[in-house]
């Protein structure tokens, strides 16, 4: 149990999360990925925490931050694939790309 | 310690890559929730109880939800034929591969610092001195992004509201329901 094996599989899960994001065409599978990045921020804040700055409890907090954050992006997440459903039928990234430049 | 470290950092990494890999929707929530619970084992094996705690009832209760919108809005949720939903797979991969090379490269090139202090005896003590105390301003941050979302979420997720109903100005006589109200007087 060494910090840089936590920071490693913090990295694995990150980068995951990033493939998922950046690939699937699924609006909730997207967000999946996103929670997944997120999944792995949680894992190298508390690393750090434990092994670099257990004095202090910011980097608890840090964590208490990311997990609303996940909670948050879900709901909000879920919300707008709602709306627009409800407005288009659509449920794939590909179909609401009106804004792309 | 470190056979519990291997085997849950494992399970993370390899639930993590199912979620994309699953056939069925039902199945890719779990194997999510699974990546979860496992970071939530490391996260208590770090010495944060409470917050490990904290993360498996969230989760829980998260993906048991996100099942519910998966299989309302997705195709195939039992899994009954190969799932394939993907754009730019090679170019998602690449940068995913080199994300992960990058930040392998820093954590294990950096020279990282010693501990310094040692951990308070209750943590969980600590965190809450902390958010009700010096952190007081993340913790109200956070109580109104929370508040925030949930006003957002709802007018967001709302098909008709009382403007749809009442008129823009809100002063029609009647209102426009699909369906009349009440028990019929």
């Amino acid at each position: 149990m060494t910090l840089e094996l936590f920071l490693l599989a913090a990295a694995g899960l990150f980068a995951i999360g990033l493939y998922g994001a950046l690939s699937q065409q699924s609006i909730v599978m997207l967000m999946m990925g996103l929670e997944l990045m997120l999944n792995g921020v949680i894992l190298a804040a508390a690393a750090f925490w434990h092994f670099l700055a257990s004095a202090g409890s910011q980097g608890q907090v840090l964590i208490v931050v990311v997990v609303t954050a996940m909670a948050v992006e879900m709901a909000a997440g879920f919300a707008v694939a709602t709306a627009i459903y409800r407005a288009r039928q659509v449920d794939m990234t590909d179909g609401a790309a009106d804004l792309k430049g | 310690m470190d056979v519990v470290f291997w085997v849950l950092a494992l399970a993370a990494v390899m639930f993590g890559f199912g979620v994309f890999r699953l056939n069925s929707m039902a199945q890719v929530t779990f194997s999510l929730l699974a990546s979860f619970l496992a970071v939530a084992g490391l996260v208590v094996l770090l010495g944060l109880g409470y917050l490990g705690v904290v993360i498996v009832l969230m989760m829980v209760i998260e993906m048991v939800i996100m099942a519910v919108f998966m299989i309302m809005y997705m195709m195939n949720p039992a899994g009954l034929m190969p799932m394939a939903m993907y754009h730019n797979k090679p170019g998602a991969m690449t940068i995913s591969v080199g994300t992960f090379v990058l930040l392998a490269a820093g954590i294990l090139l950096v020279d990282w610092p010693q501990r310094t202090g040692t951990p308070a005896p209750d943590p969980t003590f600590a965190l809450g001195r902390s958010l009700m105390g010096e952190q007081m301003l993340t913790t109200m941050t956070l109580g109104i992004t929370l508040f925030a979302t949930i006003v957002a979420t709802v007018v967001l997720s709302t098909g008709r509201g009382r403007y749809d109903r009442l008129g823009g100005d809100l002063d029609a006589d009647t209102s426009d329901d699909p369906l009349g109200g009440g028990v019929g007087r």
